[in-house]
Parts: structure tokens; sequence; C-alpha cells
């Protein structure tokens, strides 16, 4: 029998009756006395200098209340990266100054060159078509080799190129992976593209900035996965005000995907901007401004090459990848294609010998960052893909070429040549299922029966490993973060026994509310409608890094699970107290304190009841009240991994690709609530089918973006999508959290692009077009031009 | 969008009379009109609402030929023409729900988008489009790219479809806007076949004569196998390359032949 409470159990999401009856908080619902509206005024040039801005006929204008330009923020700070990459000389990276509003140059199409603010949003729009920039056009670099070419146009001047770095790992090994290479049996070589990609929430970015005067305190309300980094960032870096005088509200938040971590310049200056007018400012992104303002993700070309030995046995992996920063360092960005990349190159594989470099290089086009798996896609995707291909070169089944090269149960916790440790694994495990919920067997029937009807059946296989549960603090201080990962929680417990959780964690979608709900409730035996899960206010919520890199359950988790054991441990004193036992002997079960052997119990109630009303209470041991906080700094990654298989069928005469069956077998170790996992997955296979198939963010050599809005940017739709066959019934706990949870929230997005692709190349094979590779996505044009290239 | 004057008036000499003015600019269903309004692409000082003229709605099947006045949405259109089948069912998939719902046949045609279904209904049933002052042959009407013959301030009033022996559209959606990639709509008629191709051309929807010369002798896909089309001037983007929508207009005219009923 299921559960019907607690972990385990498929708790229907307490939030979605806030946000499917249309009472959610979202910040754009928020509205201020007073309260004014800016329009940002943005680049409509890739690359330009700015010789003169006359904002005077839109100052005049009825409504305008100001207009702000560069000129106001002498003396702000820039918007600050928020990790430093060494390259592989031991130098740091080129880090460039990221104004909140362009200074004597513009970088991107859509940097913002002044602000109105205005009566009304149409005012303020208005307006802005009022100012008069004199911009000299520059010639743009968008192509990352060009960009890094002598003699490429600079995108920031006082840099010596627009290489970011170039970044070499395991250093030390380059050369004995070239060596090996040069020695091997068998080498696999494969270029590819892992396109770039418009995260797209639903909600598009929003900033309420508010200043009290009476008592000098500053509010952002702001769509953010993290608003204590937020604080963090903007009041340290940006605009120099102090974390008391300085509150971020992060409320309901209509998804993130990644691109709502990182701070914005549109927060400093809504924040900066009400306290110079004394008035509340809003902002809010339009869907076009989304495209041209919202970190992107990926955007990496990449040549990989596998060597393997004569057995089949993988020796050495060599990548070499491009990653595109866009103009400016978005707040996580330096990281992406280096440590949430590099480390995982080894996969699920025994490759003793591995070597990443990664050049970062700067070109006229808009930040990138982390987007749904960060970094760990773009090392899945071309691994999995080169896997895939010395298959088919050495005439091997790919499920047995993977068999035959992955780390076998017994040999974990296992030290990958990239310098990470995974604890547990069964990776045999979630192949095996898989392949028997696929039906792989009767795949020639099925084949068959496309054929039948003009199609080309294919097949393909992806086993990914990812590294949730960013991460212990002080390793990634070392790779150069400059900031501490860990996760806080307080639990309040109040007189009468219910629960406030007040979370570093944020959730914009996950249904965390139900979830750590769920653990806190188990915990103690009590209903889970007795607990509350407050998040995303800087001013009600420890000091906490937020939700990214499926990080919540693992570490915000975690911390909530040590808040909550504090609480219990001392309950348990006045438990003991109130039933005059020792300590040791009280159990808790089911919502009732007992102590062992005896028949006495006292309810959870009541021992909360005695911690505020401490008529009869050991006040000489121990204080009143019964609240805890706990901060939890993890003692490694978490490692999820498993096997997603993809079935399509093409239209050989169009070139169009329906996926007709994906099933997910993973592994994420213990699962809180099954409900919300498979959800997870959903929408992950999801974004990256529609990575794979439909979505790609494509600039003209001018910086022009092409696909700035959805008649271009295809987004995945419902009947784009099979249904999903989704299982984690495979589960290897993690051993050094206290949930044994590892993570779930990327890891669609992770397995399913190389799979899909796999898919459609056997797919081709089988039908007769032997083609190797195309680039991502696989629209239809692009895989008709690939069956004409080999015809 | 900017500030604009609206009317909204109950007849077509209103209608007529109230665009007299400059700039003024007729509004349909608004599914292009009001996104690029909205967007700032379009600033029309008035729009004048051709919805409430119920002259204008309608389906109407009278003998060999159905009259669809200019305002019929294509929800009513695929609901009603159940007179020409392939004509209903393309109207049954322009777009969305909310599209077909707001969208009439009427904006479709004015606006003559190079990449919308009707046009090759039009083009290929040899339709009549007739306006508060004539009728224009179909052949006569598109000019290219979102032009048509209609001159300023006229209004089309209805569109007369000859209805044929057999039909079918074949639309290769663009993944993103859904909009054809490339469109086929072939008819076969007593005295031959029309075949026209919408999305894929640099000059519009237009007519493939070789084919139509070719299924008129033989209504088969295999007619068409010994043709090919040239991609001088087929539309390249980032959805298709011209060569591509070449070769959809072979796949989707064979396609089309096999499915006409």
């Amino acid at each position: 029998m299921p559960k019907d409470q607690g972990i385990g159990a498929s708790s229907k999401r307490r939030e979605d009756v806030r946000f499917l009856t249309g009472t959610g908080n979202y910040t754009d619902d928020i509205n201020l006395v007073n309260q004014t509206y800016a329009h940002f005024l943005r680049s409509d040039v890739a690359h330009g200098v700015i010789n003169g801005i006359d904002a005077s006929a839109a100052e005049a204008m009825d409504g305008v209340v100001r207009v702000f330009t560069a000129k106001d923020f002498e003396g702000v700070g820039g918007v600050p990266c928020g990790w430093q990459v060494t390259d592989r000389h031991g130098q740091p990276m080129q880090e460039p100054k990221h104004p909140v509003l362009a200074e004597g140059k513009v970088r991107h199409v859509g940097d913002p060159i002044a602000v109105v603010i205005a009566e009304t949003p149409e005012l303020a729009r208005d307006a802005a078509e009022a100012i008069d920039v004199d911009i000299t056009e520059l010639p743009a670099v968008v192509d990352m080799k060009a960009a890094v070419a002598e003699g490429a146009p600079k995108v920031h001047d006082d840099l010596t190129s627009n290489l970011c770095y170039d970044w070499g790992f395991v250093e030390e090994n380059r050369e004995a992976v070239d060596q090996a290479i040069k020695n091997a049996a068998h080498v696999t070589t494969l270029e590819l593209v892992n396109n770039r990609l418009v995260a797209n929430p639903m909600e598009p970015r929003v900033a309420v900035g508010d200043y009290n005067r009476a008592n000098d305190e500053h509010t952002l309300y702001t769509t953010s996965q993290n608003p204590h980094v937020i604080r963090l960032l903007m009041g340290a870096f940006v605009l120099g005000i102090p974390e008391h005088k300085l509150r971020v509200v992060a409320p309901d938040v209509g998804g993130g995907f990644g691109t709502k971590i990182f701070h914005y310049a549109e927060e400093a200056f809504v924040t900066f901007a009400a306290k110079a007018i004394n008035r509340p400012v809003k902002w809010t992104a339009s869907r076009s401004e989304a495209f041209i303002s919202d970190a992107h993700g990926r955007d990496h070309v990449t040549k990989i090459e596998l060597a393997l030995d004569a057995d089949h046995k993988f020796v050495a992996l060599r990548t070499d990848t491009y990653a595109n920063m866009g103009a400016y360092l978005s707040t996580f960005a330096p990281s992406v294609p280096t440590w949430l990349h590099g480390t995982l190159m080894a996969g699920n594989y025994i490759t003793p010998l591995v070597y990443v470099n990664v050049k970062a290089v700067f070109t006229n086009t808009v930040p990138v960052d982390a987007y749904r798996g960060a970094g760990r896609p773009e090392a899945t995707f071309q691994l999995e893909r080169v896997v895939d291909k010395a298959a088919r070169e050495l005439g091997m089944d790919p499920a047995e070429l993977r068999r035959l090269n992955f780390i076998k149960p017994e040999q974990f916790p296992y030290d990958t040549p990239v310098a990470v440790t995974y604890d547990t694994g069964n990776y045999h495990a979630t192949l095996d299922k898989a392949l028997e919920l696929t039906d792989y067997a009767s795949f020639d029937t099925r084949a068959a029966e496309s054929k039948a009807r003009g199609k080309l059946r294919g097949f393909g296989i992806a086993h990914y490993i990812e590294a949730c549960g960013i991460a212990p603090s002080n390793l990634v201080g070392q790779l150069g973060a400059r900031a501490g990962l860990y996760e806080s929680a307080t639990v309040r417990v109040n007189a009468t026994g219910s629960i406030a959780v007040m979370t570093g964690s944020h959730s914009h979608g996950q249904g965390h509310e139900t979830t750590f709900a769920q653990v806190v409730a188990d915990m103690i035996g009590i209903d889970e409608s007795q607990v509350d899960i407050v998040h995303g206010d800087t001013a009600r919520t420890p000091m906490g890094m937020g939700t990214y890199g499926s990080r919540s359950i693992a570490v915000g988790g975690s911390a909530m699970v040590r808040a909550a054991e504090k609480v219990l441990n001392k309950a348990k004193k006045i438990a003991a107290h109130l039933m005059e036992a020792a300590d040791a002997d009280i159990e808790l079960k089911d919502g009732q304190f007992s102590v062992a052997g005896t028949d006495k119990s006292v309810a959870w109630g009541d021992v909360c009841l005695a911690a505020y009303v401490p008529h009869n209470y050991p006040l000489e041991e121990i204080e009143p009240g019964l609240e805890e906080t706990a901060f939890y700094d993890p003692a490694n990654f978490t490692y999820p991994s498993g096997a997603y298989f993809c079935e399509v069928e093409v239209d050989p005469g169009t070139g169009k690709v329906e996926v007709v069956g994906f099933t997910a077998a993973d592994d994420f170790g213990n699962v809180i609530n099954p409900m919300i996992v498979e959800g997870q997955v959903h929408g992950g296979v999801a974004q990256g089918i529609g990575q794979a198939m439909l979505e790609n963010c494509v600039y003209d050599d001018n910086g022009q973006l092409l696909s700035g809005s959805y008649m271009d940017y295809a987004m995945p739709r419902a009947s784009d999508l099979p249904m999903f066959e989704v299982d984690h019934s495979c589960q290897t706990p993690c051993t050094h959290n206290p949930l044994g949870v590892k993570g779930c929230g990327e890891a669609g997005a992770i397995g399913s692009p190389p799979a899909l692709v796999n898919a459609v190349i056997d797919a081709l094979h089988r039908g007769g077009y032997p083609v190797e590779h195309i680039d991502m996505p696989l629209s239809p044009s692009r895989v008709w031009n690939a069956m004409q290239s080999v015809k | 969008m900017y500030n604009f004057d609206f009317e909204q008036p109950g007849s077509v000499d209103e209608a007529v009379a109230a665009l007299q003015g400059e700039d003024a600019l007729a509004l349909s269903g608004g599914q292009t009109l009001i996104p690029s309004m909205k967007q700032r692409l379009n600033a029309p000082s008035k729009l004048v609402s051709l919805t409430a003229i119920e002259a204008l709605k309608g389906v109407c099947p009278d003998s060999g030929q159905i009259a669809i006045g200019a305002a019929t949405t294509h929800a009513t259109v695929a609901a009603e023409a159940t007179g020409y089948p392939a004509l209903a069912a393309l109207a049954g998939g322009i777009g969305d729900p909310a599209v077909r719902n707001r969208g009439t046949i009427g904006g479709s045609l004015a606006n003559n988008d190079p990449a919308a279904c009707y046009p090759a209904a039009v083009l290929a049933s040899g339709a009549t489009v007739v306006t508060n002052t004539r009728e224009i042959a179909a052949d006569d009407y598109f000019d290219g790219m979102f032009t048509t013959a209609l001159e300023e301030g006229e209004i089309i009033t209805d569109v007369r479809f000859p209805i044929p022996e057999k039909a079918s559209y074949q639309k290769f959606e663009q993944p993103a806007s859904r909009f054809a990639l490339t469109g086929v709509f072939v008819a076969k008629y007593a005295d031959g076949v029309r075949v026209a191709v919408t999305g894929a051309s640099e000059d519009g929807v237009m007519r493939w004569a070789e084919a139509e010369a070719a299924l008129s002798a033989d209504f088969s896909a295999a007619a068409i196998d010994g043709l090919s089309v040239s991609a001088d001037g087929l539309i390249g983007d980032l959805h298709g390359t011209p060569e591509y929508r070449a070769n959809l207009i072979k796949v989707l005219t064979k396609r089309a032949v096999d499915a006409a009923s």
C-alpha cells in the first residue's frame, strides 16, 4: 500500500490550489501606493559607441518622472560575477565590468542604455521612443572562433582579447591523454554544437523597488530563485546597501530554469531609482524583452575524441570546447562550462584518462549562464553521442558497449579521474530497467510496422550522470566560487504544535511547500497540514543560497532535517521532564512521546504547549520555546543517474521527426514524493526534447537575434511529446545526507537530448542513410538536408 | 500600442465611408493587425471594425459553389463549409482555437501573408474574391507577399469557391509559428487540376503549372514523380532552405493527390 502521508507519499501539491485558481502572488501582482513604471531603452545594435544621449524631449513629456542614464550611476558598482575561474596557466579569467546601464558602449542587442520612469507603463514606453541616442555602430563578433581570431573586434576594449579564459582539466593529464589517444586501438571523433537556448519561463522577469525614507530601508520584490543571493550581490557589490537595510522578496515565481538565479541590472536599477525618486518603481519585462535580456543557456561548440583499446574498453577521452559567455559575465557563467561540465566528463564509465579544454569567449550576444542542467547536459550530450558513434563504428550494440565500460556496482565509492567521487550508483540496474520497460526485444516488429507506413524507426540510448546538491563550500571556494553553497532552515514550532519551516531554498514550481512539509510531518508523526513552508523573503528566512542545480531537497532538505532533529532533541527533554523519565528512555511515534517499556505517554501538542507555557518545565536546564535553526553544508555532491531511451519515427519525405516513445529509468536515491518526482522528470524531458528537436536561439552575423519571438523560437508543445514511461525504482541512496536523496530537477533535461539524437541517427542508418551526426535542433529541414548529403 | 480611433459600422457602405480618413485601416479578426500594433510596428490613426456587419458573415452553399462572407471566422468555415471538405479542413487547421474563433477569411486574404493557408485554397480553387466594388478572379488577386489587387479603402465582402470533384490541402507546419512552412492545395475540376503553393515562394502564393498539367492528364501521385521544382525564388530562412521547400512542394503535392477526396 502506498503511504498517504509523509516520506514516500504522493501528496497532492498544496501550492497548486492557488496557482490553478488565479490566487498566486507573483511579483507583477504586487502594486505599491504611488508606484511608478520603468521602461528600459535597449540597444538595437549589437556593438557600438554611444556618442551622446539626448533625453530632453522625453523628460518634457507629461507623466514622465525622470530619465536615467549611465551618468546617474557614476560611483555605483557593476553587476558582479559570482565565480572566478583560473585558467590552465594559473591566471585568473578576464573579468570585464558590467555596468547597470551601458557606459560609452553597447555590447549586445538588448543592452540597456537609458530608463524612463513614468506614471504608466505606456507613457514610459512612449517617452523612451523620444530619447535620441547617437550610436556609431561597430563590427560585431558573434561566432566564437572568429571572436578569438587575430584582429577580431573586441567586445571589451580594456581586455587583451575576447578570450575570457583557457581552462584545462585535469591539466596534469594533458600529455598522458594525448599519448593514450595516439596509441589507442580505436579513436572515435565527433564535432558538435550544443545549441543556444532561451529559458522562457512562463512568467517573464519583474522587479519592484521600494524605499522607506523614514528608516532608510530598501525592499526589492523580484522574480528570483535565490533572494538572499540577490541581496548579497546587489547590496554588497552594486549599491552598497548593508543587509539590515535591504530586504529582498521573491514571492510566487512562475518558473526559473536557471535564468532567474542571476542578479540582473534591472533589479539594481529599480532599487536604486526608488530611493532617487522616493517612489516605488516597477519594471515588468515583455516577452520580447525577455528574449534579449534574460541570460541564455548552453551554446558550446565541441570536439570530442574517445579512445578505446582492442577489447573496446575506454582508455582516454579528450574534449575541446568553445563556450559562449555573451557580452558580459553573468552571475555563475564562468562555472558552467568548467566545474559543472568538466567534472562530469567521466560519465558512468571507467575512463582512466580525461582531459577537458574549455575556451570561454566574449561575443556581442546576450550573456549565457546556467540553464536547467548547466554544464552537465553539455557533458552528457557529447559523451553519450560519442559513445554511440563508437558503438556503431565497432559494430557493437550501444547498450553493450556502455555496459562493458560502466563503473560496476561494487566499485562505489568511485574516484573519477576528474576530481569527483561518486558515492553510490548502479548503472547496470537502470539500464536493465529501461530495457525492460521499453520492450526492446520487439523493436524490430515496430520498425517493420513503421516501414509499412513509409516511416523510418529508430531507437536511441543515453545514460547520464549528474552532480547535484551543490556543494561543499570549502571545495567550491577552492574552485573559484565567491560564495558558500550551504543551505539553511529554521523550524519554528508554535505553542499548539503546528510548525512553520523557514527555508533558504526557493520554490518556483518544484513543489517544496508540499515535499518539505512531508518530511517534517513524517519525522514527528503529525499530519502534513500542520506544517507550513515559508520561503522567498530575506526578512522571514535565514540566510540561504536558494534553488538551482537540483539542490533543494539534498541541501535545503538536509538543513531542515537537521533543524527538526534539534527541535526533537529538545522536545524529548521536555517530554522526559513531563513524564519524570530519563531523556534516553523517550521514544517518539505518531506524534506521541512515550517512555520505553511503560504505558506513559504525552502528545506532541502537549510538549509544545509546555515549551511556551513553561509552568511545569526544566527551566534550569533548557530554555523555553521550541525553535531551532540549522545550516547544512554538504560533504559531497550527489550523483543521480539514469537510462533514457527514445524511440522515433522519421518521415523520409520531409525529415520530420516524431518522438513515439520515451522511457526514463532514474536513480534519484530515496524519493520523498513520487508524483512530484515524476512531474519533474516529465518537465525536464519536455525541455530536453525541446532542445533536441525544436528550440534554437540564432543570431545573424551582425548580432541581430533572428529567433526573437515565438514566431521563430519553437517551444515544445504537448502535441510534440509522447506519453513518457518514467521509473525511479532503482534507488542507491546518497550516503552523505540524512535523507539519502540525490535530486531530480534537471535529470530529464540532461538525459533526453542525446537519447533523441541517437535515436534519429539510428533511424537514418537503418533506413539506408548513413548520417553520422546532425546538430540540434533536429528540425525537419536539418534532418532532410543531412539525408540528402549521404544519398 | 499607440492611441487610435475606433469605429464599428453596421453596413459595408458605412465601413467604406469610415475608411476614407488618413491612416484608417479595416479591422476584421485582428489576428495579425492587433499583435503588430501591440509591437508598435503598425500605427493606424483609426480602426474600422468589420465584425458587426452581419452581411459579411456566413457560409452559403449554392449550386456547384460555396460563398463565404469575408468576416466569417475560420471556426465557422471549419464547421459549416461541409460542401467543400478540403476547405473546411484547411480552416480547421489554421492557428489554434483562439485564432480560429477570431480570425476571418477576408482578413487573411486582405493581409496575404506568404505563409497563410487561405490563399492556397483560393488560388487552387480559382475562386472569386468579391469586394464592395467588383469581382476579382483569384489569378488576378494575389500580387506578392502582403500585396493584393485591393485598392485603398476597398473591402472584401465574400469569396466564392467553385466546388471541385476532389481536393486536399497538405500543410507542413513551421515548428514555431505553425504557419505553413509550405502548404499545397490540389483541386481537381472537370476542366483540369489546379495546384497552389503557399509558404514557399518569395512572391507569395503561387501555382505550380507543371504539376497542374501532369495531374490534369493523370490524377495520380506517380504523375508528379518525374517533375522537379526549382529552388530559385523560394524562401530560405531559419526553418528551411529554398531546396528544402522545393522538396516539400513535390512531396506535399503527391500527398495531396493521394489524400484528395
